[in-house]
């Protein structure tokens, strides 16, 4: 299995990105090449940019810790674990983790890098277009 | 009207193959007379030797450490300069057709440009782009788009699958159900990335990136300055021509290459000589980058898959050659050969059985870093035939496509333009250049530098998975042309090498920061 993590640190209260981040149904707001995310219960579907369907559970969706998790149970996986965490840095800032565990390997680094790209963007909507 | 400019790339070749270049397994007469009638630059390096960083440093003109693209699946920025976007903005009509890979391939989000073009089925001109831009790309106001097979969102896949539907599983599959770069073998021996390809040849990649090539020629004007890049996806493995080629070079005829010691006990010989990866590697113990099948122990490879993979290479070098030849029948008959200056070379090379190794990774020894450039002038630039042995770099395409232009180099570039003679190149001073490998795979971190200068290749680790900074690798590419002597700890030469660093760690430019993303394998 492999690991990846990707982070930002955001100059933006951890309430306000956990807001964007931890709902399921805006994951295309700022995820790149997700064009939709449908929720029903505990299932979400996205579509990617090359119109495949990705189907997933949703794991944890914790408001109070700030962590949403996921796995999607679909696609080429074997196994799949997408964890983002938001951490309150107590200043009006937070970090903004996105792991990626997955079989196969590389995978985890398709998803990962996406996810990277996609942190970048949440970062720049809170920085300079809220702002 | 001034000098166009037809820049060829392949993808992968090693400077042995081109007849002009002592090359005797495939014939290559269209290159070899460019390099008659021109310039042939026998000592030409890459500034990286996998694909994206090396395509990145063409387009920009600088080194990895500026454009930032330190791996394959690091996208060069799209803001970044691009000579194409220089010569467009002095009125040259641009085109890029056949393989580009400044962005990632691995992109089921569809979410890279590069990818997504072929789906808008749009020119870049009029098109809103992701992100919401409308204008060329990197500098290409055409771009036509094939990689390696017929698989993808590229536009060559997306017409054989609208075309030739029947055909687009006849290509070796580049990657297995993992997703990892295929170790399984299809031709007669089962070397890795060799398959006997049903495709008939009119439909083979090679022959619709010169075909499309023809087609934007074919609408231009008489009158127009043009810039075309023609960059063929071969000879990179897959090594997959198609099969009705086969009987071009029988890979039983095949004679073993220098570089390749037939007894395991001399090929571990020459590995122990060197830092600890390259042993580790062909004994299936590392694997550091993702270029290379993760399920395949290159000690496994024997001597008949060797010769198989030697003649597949042969044959789609010829394939290239020959469609060239067509290319430059097209340019001549629009009236334009006295015009057109052609440059050939390529990204980066292939071990291709040196040392019992195959395909590409941290190993900058000739296999990889010596490549074919050929510079064959516009004849109406009167630029005497030639021979430069002085190091050059595809550092120095860009400003050398801007001085045929008539531009003056932009402050950008860092190269600086190719010389024509060895006595322009000392006149100049011409006389190294850098090259610059990261790779982090999984955990598995390997970084070099590496200075080519005075006859010498010298290669410093930085510290990293398997190395702790203290390795290195120094050739002296007279005295031994495939580099089985490391001489890092020799005594004798131990002022060559301390001179050798210093000179290196001078000339290294600044790496970018923040250091950009790794976000795909490839």
């Amino acid at each position: 299995m492999a690991s990846i993590r990707r982070s930002q640190r955001i100059a933006a209260p951890a309430e306000q990105v956990w807001e964007l981040v931890g709902d399921p149904v805006r994951l295309p707001e700022w995820f790149p090449g997700v064009t939709e995310a449908v929720v029903d219960g505990d299932q979400r579907t996205i579509t990617l940019g090359s119109g495949i369907p990705l189907p997933e559970t949703i794991l944890t969706n914790d408001p109070v810790t700030r962590r949403f998790q996921y796995t999607v149970t679909g696609g080429l996986f074997r196994h799949h674990l997408g964890t983002i965490d938001v951490f309150d840095l107590g200043d009006d800032t937070c970090l903004v983790s996105y792991s990626t565990d997955a079989v196969p390997d590389v995978m985890a680094l398709v998803i990962g890098g996406a996810a990277g790209a996609g942190l970048r963007a949440v970062k720049q909507r809170f920085e300079h277009e809220e702002s | 009207m001034g000098r166009r400019i037809l820049f060829i790339t392949t993808d992968q070749q090693r400077y042995d193959t081109l007849g002009c270049n002592g090359g005797t397994l495939g014939r290559t007469p269209v290159v070899d007379r460019l390099a008659a009638d021109g310039i042939r630059y026998e000592r030409a390096v890459p500034q990286s030797v996998v694909c994206m960083p090396s395509r990145s440093t063409m387009l920009t003109g600088q080194h990895q450490a500026t454009h930032g693209v330190w791996m394959n699946g690091v996208p060069l920025p799209v803001d970044a300069p691009s000579v194409a976007a220089l010569l467009r903005e002095s009125g040259y009509r641009t085109a890029l057709i056949g393989k580009a890979h400044f962005e990632p391939f691995m992109d089921p989000f569809e979410r890279f440009n590069e990818n997504r073009l072929a789906t808008l089925g749009t020119d870049t001109l009029t098109a809103p782009q992701f992100g919401g831009g409308v204008g060329p790309h990197r500098g290409f106001d055409h771009l036509r788009f094939a990689t390696h097979g017929a698989t993808g969102w590229l536009h060559y896949a997306k017409w054989i699958g609208a075309e030739h539907p029947e055909s687009v599983n006849d290509y070796y599959a580049v990657v297995d159900a993992d997703l990892e770069v295929n170790a399984a073998g299809f031709g007669d021996t089962g070397a890795p990335q060799v398959k006997h390809n049903p495709i008939p040849r009119d439909w083979y990649h090679t022959d619709w990136v010169a075909q499309r090539t023809i087609d934007w020629l074919d609408g231009l004007d008489a009158e127009d300055d043009w810039f075309c890049w023609m960059s063929f996806p071969d000879p990179h493995h897959p090594w997959d021509p198609p099969q009705s080629e086969l009987h071009r070079v029988p890979w039983q005829d095949v004679e073993l290459p220098a570089g390749y010691p037939e007894s395991a006990a001399e090929r571990e010989r020459l590995l122990d000589d060197k830092p600890r990866h390259w042993r580790l590697w062909y004994d299936g113990q590392l694997v550091s980058n993702y270029e290379a099948p993760t399920h395949w122990v290159p000690a496994s490879m024997t001597a008949d898959q060797v010769r198989e993979v030697n003649a597949m290479n042969a044959i789609e070098v010829e394939l290239i050659d020959e469609a060239i030849g067509r290319v430059l029948a097209e340019v001549d008959r629009r009236g334009w050969t006295d015009t057109v200056d052609v440059v050939f070379t390529t990204d980066h090379g292939e071990l291709q059985g040196d040392f019992g190794l195959l395909f590409k990774g941290p190993y900058h020894v000739d296999g990889l870093m010596r490549l074919p450039l050929i510079w064959r002038p516009a004849p109406s630039a009167a630029v005497e035939p030639a021979v430069v042995t002085a190091p050059v770099g595809l550092v120095d395409l860009a400003p050398t496509f801007a001085s045929i232009a008539g531009l003056e180099p932009s402050e950008w570039m860092q190269g600086q333009r190719l010389p024509t003679t060895d006595a322009d190149a000392a006149a100049r001073g011409i006389d190294q250049q850098l090259t610059a490998w990261d790779s982090e795979l999984f955990g598995v971190g390997v970084y070099l530098r590496t200075i080519t200068r005075d006859g010498w290749v010298c290669s410093t680790y930085l510290p990293g998975a398997v190395h702790d900074g203290t390795e290195g690798e120094l050739y002296s590419l007279a005295e031994d042309p495939l580099q089985q002597v490391n001489r890092w700890d020799d005594p004798s030469v131990r002022g060559i090498r301390d001179d050798l660093v210093a000179q290196l760690r001078a000339s290294l430019p600044p790496e970018r920061t923040p250091a950009l993303e790794l976000e795909a394998p490839v």
